[in-house]
């Protein structure tokens, strides 16, 4: 008999106008002693099965049938039953290492109190117990940073905290909801590890909840595949990730970035049986195109920024170091990659290059015109034209009041104040055509859209202007991975036919793998090296760079 | 996503606004009470028999009835008459269209004047911004009621003795928008600040639109939610203002009564045991401050997207 047995659950969700399955008929078993993935994009209902085993489900969610056995107990029998378990057999980890401790107590305070709950220690008994916790989790002189405060953790560390809370009162089974989605990759793998070796010390059966099939190759024994609330396929990881039965699950292996090799475009696999051509860029007509010279397009020349927090204090003592002293050249017709983890200041760098920020020392050259000196309103227009940008936040970057043709004519008419509105009504179409979106998506208002499309949209509003220069922020960060591939490929085409010059933001060095000619590394503003993709991937100099590369998670690994 | 092409009345039926409308029986009720003043207020012609206002009609053998359903009460005068022989029931419907429209107007003064500053201080930020929101801190340590007594005692100053009654209504509305400009200055700067570090509008700065369309055309319908929230709960207390500044005196002529002028002209008349005079002006004004309010509360819970 399995430890945890999740037998036909079923979870709806009555809204005022439909029912929302989040989990149809799903059947689950975990072992002790191994780590079960459950993968799936947004909306697939795996976060539902994993409040479910808690009988933590949101009104107005309910579950309508199926049974979950922990261990020879059914949880939806009788309500006490889970009370017994949550926390005590069951232990949980969320996302955010942020929101899930109490800032306003003390670790020391927040173990005890846990401790104390559900076993019948005395105080001495539990503070040794949590400090021997600690010690467990990784955590360096428990003994002092027992009585610390939650703020003085770094993310990683935090993370462990939250770990050695959830193993507090010895659980059996442990339920981790994304526990490095919100971390950077070289902490994301330290805390993999701890995961992955407390499964082994402690013969847990754990749940690893994630959308990131890299974290699911290197650390689960089992992975679960789930789509609109369906289990599609179960089965172990290597099977799974090497063969995949159903088209759903080849379908998203294939749109995972591999890290170890350069592909031409992702196979769309559900594109393929509709045998659909490629993209036809519309907009190609109205294009004036300029020919690839061969020179740089865009100079960084010792970029600096600084932030100063304070208006009161002298700016040396509170100012901070975004950018520190960066010298790159993005050559015409290139894709130019920025990569760095949170705080590098890769986006600070962006937003320099667009000019929403002004540089606190150094030059920006745009077709060898410096653009960061430019005063003139209308001297700034013509640059204004040539640049565009591409945000990470699909909800955010577009203005949820105007109708997407709205959205899409404002540059239109701003830099052509001449053209007629049939014209205009033409352009628009052209456009979103071309990022394939169909011509009654103009009258809908951005709420209507997926992330994905929204995306779309806020590419087809940069391309309006004709731009040389395109700065992806992050663009697909937010979005899921086979929409992601889309949206890449789509990036791909465009710049291979317009000719774009494309600087490409990413903490996800195999996405910019697949879409950059060079790469620069960021490290806390500084530049740690600039070399071609397939060079820095093989012989990475820099330090940094090279552990970057050993810790990010790589689907391949299952394939050795 | 099929049914974009809906008309404008089955987008509304469609809206959550509506959906949370018609579960809410305080709204509803409010909403009628306030859809029945307002008709006979604006409409009040055609509504009452009486014109209170012309002497002709008026008769002096008739004042000081009382309602009709007590003794000596007249079944033509349901609420029975002041001093003067008016009928009680109509002059409070001409009182509280006055009561209304210097409301409303003092509402939309303050909301123009203080979402113009606020927008534009968040917007703009620096000492600009701290210039404006210190203004707002100032004014906000003075009493309202105070604020606008004093405009209208500078107003009075200036004004000729002749011209006053006509200028009246407009001293009013200028002294009660002006006391309650720094609320709405203080909720647009707030959600402005939020607004602004949105990528939609680096997006429009990117593109090159200008600052004052990037405020007005990208910012403003997004900040709208709480201003409208404020302006509804804002206008029960201008109409509040206008009745306390009535009652003191110093609002609109006894001419054109508005709520707060008829309360104080009962008033003189309560311990003689006519109390209808001020009484039913009094529970009038109650009645509409209150299911504004109520409409206000409604629309805090309904609009606020933290709720949600």
């Amino acid at each position: 008999m399995s430890f945890l047995k999740i037998n036909n659950l079923s979870v709806n969700y009555e809204m005022r106008r439909e029912t929302v399955h989040a989990a149809k008929e799903v059947n689950i078993t975990v072992e002790k002693g191994e780590i079960l993935g459950l993968v799936g994009e947004s909306g697939s209902g795996k976060s539902t099965v994993g409040n479910a085993i808690i009988n933590l489900i949101d009104e107005p969610g309910k579950v309508s049938s199926g049974s979950i056995i922990v261990d020879g107990v059914n949880i939806y029998e009788n309500p006490e039953n889970i009370l017994k378990l949550r926390g005590k057999k069951i232990g949980l980890i969320f996302q955010d290492p942020q929101t899930s401790l109490n800032p306003i107590l003390t670790i020391g305070e927040q173990l005890i109190e846990t401790i104390q709950t559900h076993l019948k220690l005395t105080k001495e008994d539990a503070k040794h117990k949590a400090i021997n916790l600690l010690k467990e989790v990784g955590i360096k002189d428990a003994e002092i940073r027992f009585n610390n405060y939650p703020h003085q953790f770094s993310g990683g560390m935090r993370q462990r905290v939250v770990i050695s809370l959830a193993l507090c009162c010895e659980p059996e089974l442990l339920i981790a909801d994304e526990p490095t989605t919100a971390l950077d990759v070289s902490i994301q793998s330290q805390i993999l590890d701890l995961i992955k070796r407390l499964t082994k010390e402690r013969n847990l059966a754990v749940i690893l909840i994630t959308h990131d099939m890299g974290v699911i190759s290197e650390t689960t024994n089992r992975v679960a595949v789930m789509k609109n609330g369906d289990l599609v396929e179960i089965g172990p990881t290597k099977e799974i990730l090497t063969n995949p039965k159903e088209i759903y699950t080849k379908a998203l292996v294939s749109s995972v970035p591999p890290t170890n090799k350069k592909i031409n475009r992702f196979k769309i696999i559900e594109k393929e049986n509709k045998t659909q051509s490629e993209t036809n860029i519309k907009i190609l007509n109205r294009w004036t195109k300029k020919e690839i010279i061969d020179q740089d397009l865009v100079k960084v020349k010792n970029l600096s920024k600084t932030f100063d927090d304070n208006f009161f204090t002298e700016s040396s003592k509170n100012s901070v170091m975004a950018v520190n002293d960066v010298s790159f050249n993005i050559k015409e017709g290139e894709s130019f990659g920025l990569v760095g983890e949170s705080g590098s200041g890769k986006s600070t760098i962006a937003k320099m290059i667009v000019n929403l920020y002004s540089p606190s020392a150094g030059d920006i050259d745009f077709d060898n015109v410096c653009i960061t000196k430019i005063k003139n309103n209308k001297e700034m227009m013509k640059f204004r034209k040539q640049i565009q940008m591409i945000f990470q936040d699909p909800y955010s970057s577009l203005n949820g009041r105007l109708k997407v043709k709205d959205i899409v004519s404002e540059p239109i008419k701003l830099h052509n104040p001449s053209i007629s509105s049939k014209d205009i009504d033409n352009y628009i179409y052209d456009l979103l055509e071309s990022v394939e979106l169909t011509q009654q998506s103009a009258e809908r208002y951005p709420h209507e859209f997926s992330g994905g499309q929204r995306q779309r949209i806020s590419i087809a509003r940069a391309l309006a202007t004709q731009p040389r220069l395109l700065v992806c922020d992050e663009p697909t960060s937010a979005l899921d991975v086979s929409i992601q591939a889309q949206i890449l490929n789509l990036l791909k085409d465009l710049q291979e036919q317009l000719n774009l010059t494309i600087l490409f933001i990413s903490h996800d060095l195999p996405v910019v793998r697949q879409m950059c000619d060079r790469i620069a590394v960021l490290k806390n503003g500084k530049l740690c090296e600039i070399s071609k993709t397939e060079e820095l991937f093989k012989n990475p100099s820099h330090n940094y760079t090279k552990e970057l590369l050993t810790l990010m998670p790589k689907i391949e690994t299952i394939y050795n | 996503m099929d049914n974009h092409k809906l008309t404008l009345l089955n987008r509304i039926k469609e809206s959550d606004i509506y959906f949370s409308f018609i579960k809410s029986p305080t709204a509803i009720i409010s909403t009628v009470i306030l859809v029945i003043i307002f008709f006979c207020s604006f409409f009040v012609e055609l509504v009452t028999p009486y014109n209170p206002f012309d002497p002709s009609s008026l008769s002096l053998m008739e004042a000081f009835t009382p309602p009709s359903w007590t003794e000596g009460g007249l079944s033509k005068f349901i609420l029975g008459t002041d001093g003067q022989g008016r009928d009680m029931l109509s002059t409070i419907l001409y009182g509280s269209r006055i009561s209304l429209i210097v409301g409303f107007s003092a509402v939309i003064f303050a909301l123009i004047l203080g979402v113009g500053l606020g927008l534009s201080a968040g917007y703009f930020g620096g000492k600009y911004e701290m210039i404006i929101m210190r203004l707002t801190d100032v004014q906000l340590t003075v009493p309202s009621i105070l604020m606008a007594l004093l405009v209208d005692g500078i107003a009075r100053g200036i004004i000729s003795r002749e011209m006053h009654d006509e200028m009246a209504i407009y001293v009013l509305i200028f002294a009660i928008g002006i006391s309650e400009w720094p609320q709405f200055a203080r909720v647009s700067r707030a959600a402005t600040l939020v607004e602004k570090n949105k990528d939609y509008v680096s997006a429009s700065t990117i593109i090159g639109v200008s600052n004052i369309i990037i405020m007005f055309k990208h910012i403003l319908p997004n900040i709208m939610r709480p201003v409208l929230v404020i302006g509804t709960i804002g206008l029960a207390l201008a109409i509040i203002a206008e009745a306390t500044l009535s009652f003191l005196g110093v609002g609109v002529p006894p001419t054109t009564p508005s709520l707060g002028t008829l309360i104080r002209l009962g008033n003189d008349f309560l311990f003689s045991g006519e109390w209808w005079i001020t009484f039913f002006p009094a529970m009038f004004l109650v009645l509409l401050a209150f299911s504004i309010n109520l409409l206000g509360d409604w629309m805090r819970d309904t609009l606020n997207p933290k709720l949600n």
